[in-house]
């Protein structure tokens, strides 16, 4: 068993800092859906926000890293103009076109939109503090927002495991 | 467990002073003005072979190194304008949601390939 060292960031890009960006979304999204006035009693509501403002900055800081080190680290590897780089080896198969015309086209820009949205969140529920609890249009918002940015980084995620599958980096 | 409907709920909260939107409103509509600069630039990239190569800001990443490193400037630049023009203020929390998904729903279609590359010149 046995990883190369491009095969490493491969793994750190899509595995390490991805599931990193899975957990705090689930934590982050279950802290959101709780905070709500009679769930929690004043001692719930200050331990909860405290974990909602870990989750949620744990997740904007994997997004930020996850598409950084995709464009800079993973990414020039993959369109390098070397016959056995993964873009030129896709394209070279009109069966396998798609994965870069489509695939890769897609994945490589809207996933920087769910940093943006990550990260708004987290700066909300620490801007707010255990008073967002007051502002529940706010909270339902934060959720909805929070769903969003996971929802794109699910689809960059999910078209970069096929594209690795077709033509991985090596 | 702190959950539990037994125990004594929220009354208030022991920050609870109300604050005011503006600052969430700047973050918000900034994280939506990035994603609609990324759609704006990966469009126009398409559509020109001129604005492709002034976004290779880096030889081996390619013209998305322009593309990501202005969407993230202007996400930032739009975030300390905005937070300083609504500092103190109360802007309709539905209005600015309603833009930022506005706004992040515009750069989502101009970042579509099936979008942007119908704009591509012929070859």
């Amino acid at each position: 068993m046995h990883l190369t060292y491009r095969e490493w960031w491969a793994v750190v890009h899509g595995m390490g800092l991805g599931a990193l960006f899975l957990l705090a979304f689930a934590g982050g999204l279950a802290g959101l859906y709780s905070l709500r006035p009679g769930l929690l009693s004043e001692r719930g509501v200050v331990e909860r926000t405290r974990r909602l403002q870990i989750g949620t900055w744990v997740m904007a800081i994997a997004a930020w890293a996850t598409v950084i080190t995709g464009t800079w680290v993973v990414y020039p590897w993959y369109r390098s103009t070397a016959a056995d780089s993964p873009k030129s080896l896709l394209l070279a198969n009109p069966s396998t076109a798609d994965w870069h015309e489509f695939g890769m086209e897609w994945k490589e820009h809207i996933a920087w939109i769910a940093p943006l949205l990550a990260t708004a969140v987290a700066f909300t529920v620490t801007y707010y503090g255990t008073s967002l609890i007051k502002n529940q249009g706010v909270r339902r918002a934060l959720m909805a927002f929070f769903t969003a940015s996971f929802l794109i980084a699910g689809v960059a995620g999910a078209l970069g495991a096929f594209i690795t599958k077709a033509a991985p980096v090596h | 467990m702190e959950e539990s409907s037994s125990m004594q709920p929220a009354s208030m909260p022991v920050t609870g002073v109300d604050k005011p939107f503006g600052p969430v409103a700047a973050v918000f509509l900034a994280a939506g003005v990035g994603a609609l600069v990324l759609g704006i630039l990966t469009t126009l990239a398409e559509a020109s072979e001129g604005v492709k190569s002034w976004l290779e800001w880096s030889t081996a990443v390619g013209p998305l190194s322009g593309k990501t490193i202005i969407a993230v400037i202007a996400f930032v630049v739009a975030w300390v304008v905005l937070g300083i023009a609504l500092r103190g203020r109360n802007p309709k929390p539905s209005i600015v949601f309603t833009w930022t998904a506005v706004l992040v729903a515009v750069g989502l279609v101009l970042t579509f390939p099936t979008f942007f590359q119908a704009l591509a010149p012929e070859e």
